[in-house]
């Protein structure tokens, strides 16, 4: 009996011990965990202006497929906007070509992006085409997004206002998200070493702008606004057209809505 | 800037049909080939060492330490390659700090460090225990303390002591094979689960994954054994060749079914992507596909190891057949990381064009570093076959008084 009673009190310091280290760990982390919470709010409100609150939107695009004349004035405005750089291998918009021709050939192209638009091209002797039109492409901002899934750090993230964004200070520049991304949509910025993409103007919406591409078409084949407020406008366009969206079969549910569009896209 | 824009240019001449204006850039390159490479090498070599302790397969005995510290020389370099290829490594800690739980990619860090740490490391320290103490008292100098600390000070070399080292190798080992299977099909896993892409996206990626994985780890253990042991003056075990051997053929017929199962299924259901990849296997990937994969890298030594066992082959003739199979073997497996890797960027992902692939001699990304890569677990294989000799008849195997 004795010889356990040492043992016992040894027990009994031990889990005094213990006990003390998780009270003294708690407390301090308590308040740590408290001022980070403050510590974002304060940092949302600075970045986002007070009366923008994230939680009250959730956006989205229209495009009209027939309204698109390729002018690609969208996919300059937007290098010049988000300062992508000008080089031909790096684009956050941009817009394809479609020609079909009666022999079945499909051809596309999107020469720069379309960012100088497109130069007219003779067609060989003999060849019809029976359609052609254009078809800008952006970020879908899916709402169940690849990338987002399987970026290991979370730098790139879902944001409540339904917006994909990339946290550059936190992405390793793994670049699992671009092969991840279904639409191309994404590319490593040669000097952050970083992945980018699209963030619908992010800073001008948050400001009650719509994105610089949205800005500046010439036809508004381009539509942005809410996906659920009844009176937006790109509700509107969804209930007044036949809506498709890309490579639906992968369900990564995007929120770029595509009127007219044509089976041949993808 | 300058360099990415020298490096992507001249690649617009060798696009073909329409890719997505992002895709020039080919994003995972030659590191990436070499990451799953390695990994390969340390799964396969792990499972070949297992053989021994678990399955009692006593011929092998004689490559059992080898495999082992092949695992372990692999597996420390594995990691390199992935961090070079990173924008920034310097950040790559976060995927330890602060993970997201929905990639595949995050788990990295905690399989690797479960299997370096919960299996290799353990198992080696358990299996040169006692050699570790009895060279500790031999040795004078440095070396002496070296092997002290590489036993973690320990001394006891009883019977009982032994026994139980025995016995926690077996655990170990046990808990190593799934673990060997995690490491390695969690990288299939990482491409199998990209459903962006159809070259990858496939179920079966890890299982193939995992079983060029054993194909390869026994190859690199054979190579080893071949040439290391008449670099020492001994004679090699016949036996332990021709099971090795066996065990290689028995692999890459499993390795070679799968494949083949893939390719029908691809095949057989023909889905929206089939034009895109045949035009891709049978163009850009021809070569290393069809004739360095395929027949170079599998059927040749299929045949070859097929024709010693039919036939009654003179040693020396058996040898060299074993020997230039399980080369043949090492360079198909190479190429069948490629062409799974830069093999499924070739083509944009609107199907509708293929991009091309223009490997960097120097920078980071560039050949010469990789090959410094590829030969640096043999650098560290040396220095452990130096320090932790793992040939049989250097064991101190007289009983010494326990201490
Ligand atoms: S389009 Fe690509 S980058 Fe954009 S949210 Fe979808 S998967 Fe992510
Ligand atoms: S490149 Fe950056 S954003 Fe993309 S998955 Fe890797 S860490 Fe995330």
């Amino acid at each position: 009996m004795k010889k356990n009673l040492p043992n016992k009190s040894q027990n009994v310091n031990r889990r005094k011990f213990i006990k003390n280290l998780v009270l003294a760990v708690t407390a301090f982390s308590v308040p740590a965990v408290l001022t980070a919470k403050e510590q974002l709010k304060r940092m949302q409100s600075w970045i986002l202006g007070k009366d923008y609150n994230p939680f009250d939107h959730y956006w989205g695009m229209g495009i009209d497929i027939n309204k698109c004349i390729g002018c690609g004035r969208c996919a300059d405005a937007c290098k010049q906007e988000n300062d992508v750089p000008s080089e031909p291998f790096f684009f956050r918009t941009w817009v394809e070509r479609y020609r079909i021709f009666h022999d079945g050939e499909v051809r596309v192209d999107s020469p720069n992006g379309a960012v100088d638009g497109f130069k007219k091209q003779n067609i060989e002797k003999g060849k019809v085409t029976i359609r052609s039109f254009f078809v800008p492409k952006i970020c879908n901002h899916c709402d169940n997004p690849p990338c987002v899934q399987v970026c290991p750090v979370g730098a790139t993230f879902i944001t409540p206002d339904g917006v994909v964004l990339v946290d550059s200070d936190y992405c390793i520049g793994c670049r699992y998200c671009i092969q991840a991304c279904p639409y191309g949509a994404r590319y490593i910025d040669p000097i952050k070493k970083t992945a980018e993409k699209c963030t619908f103007c992010y800073h001008r919406v948050v400001q009650g702008l719509v994105p610089a591409c949205v800005e500046v078409c010439p036809t508004q084949a381009r539509v942005f606004g809410e996906v659920k407020k009844k009176a937006s406008p790109l509700v509107r366009f969804m209930r007044m057209n036949k809506i498709g969206v890309l490579k639906p079969a992968l369900n990564t549910e995007p929120k770029v809505y595509y009127a007219n569009l044509d089976m041949e896209v993808n | 800037m300058e360099e990415i824009i020298q490096h992507l240019t001249p690649l617009f001449k060798e696009i073909s049909g329409y890719i997505y204006p992002n895709e020039i850039e080919l994003h995972w390159s030659l590191l990436v080939v070499i990451y799953p490479y390695l990994t390969g090498l340390v799964a396969g070599a792990f499972i070949l060492a297992s053989l021994v302790k678990v399955f009692n397969v006593t011929a092998l005995k004689p490559v059992y330490r080898i495999s082992l510290l092949t695992a372990l020389a692999f597996m420390l370099v594995a990691p390199l390659s992935l961090l070079a290829h990173l924008g920034h490594p310097e950040k790559s800690y976060e995927i330890l700090l602060t993970p997201n739980l929905t990639s595949a990619m995050a788990m990295f860090g905690f399989v690797y460090m479960w299997y370096l740490m919960a299996v290799l490391l353990q198992e080696i320290w358990f299996d040169y225990r006692k050699d570790l103490i009895l060279w500790a008292q031999k040795e004078r100098g440095i070396k002496k303390w070296l092997y002290k600390c590489a036993s973690l000070f320990s001394k006891d070399i009883s019977e009982k002591a032994l026994k139980f080292d025995d016995k926690a190798e077996k655990v170990i080992t046990i808990l190593g094979i799934p673990s060997a299977f995690v490491l390695h099909g969690y990288v299939g896993f990482i491409f199998g689960s990209v459903k962006a892409n159809p070259f990858w996206s496939s179920v079966l990626m890890p299982i193939v994954f995992l079983f060029s994985a054993i194909v390869s780890g026994i190859a690199l253990v054979l190579l080893i054994y071949m040439v290391v042991t008449p670099l020492r003056n001994k004679v090699m075990d016949t036996k332990c060749l021709d099971t090795l051997a066996s065990f290689l053929f028995y692999a890459m017929i499993v390795d070679f079914s799968l494949e083949i199962l893939d390719f029908i299924h691809r095949i057989y259901e023909s889905e929206e992507s089939i034009h895109i990849l045949s035009e891709l296997v049978a163009g850009k990937l021809q070569f290393s596909l069809i004739v360095v994969q395929l027949i170079i890298g599998m059927i040749i030594p299929l045949a070859l190891i097929a024709g010693v066992k039919m036939f009654n082959t003179p040693v020396e003739l058996k040898r060299l057949l074993y020997f230039v199979s399980a080369l043949l073997v090492q360079v198909g497996i190479f190429f069948t990381r490629w062409n799974v890797v830069i093999g499924g960027q070739l083509f944009s992902k609107s199907f509708r064009g293929l991009t091309a692939y223009k490997m960097n001699i120097l920078g980071i990304e560039g050949l010469l570093v990789s090959i410094a890569i590829l030969l640096l677990p043999f650098l560290i294989l040396y220095v452990l076959f130096k320090f932790l000799p793992p040939w049989g008849e250097t064991h101190v195997t007289t009983q010494p008084e326990s201490s």
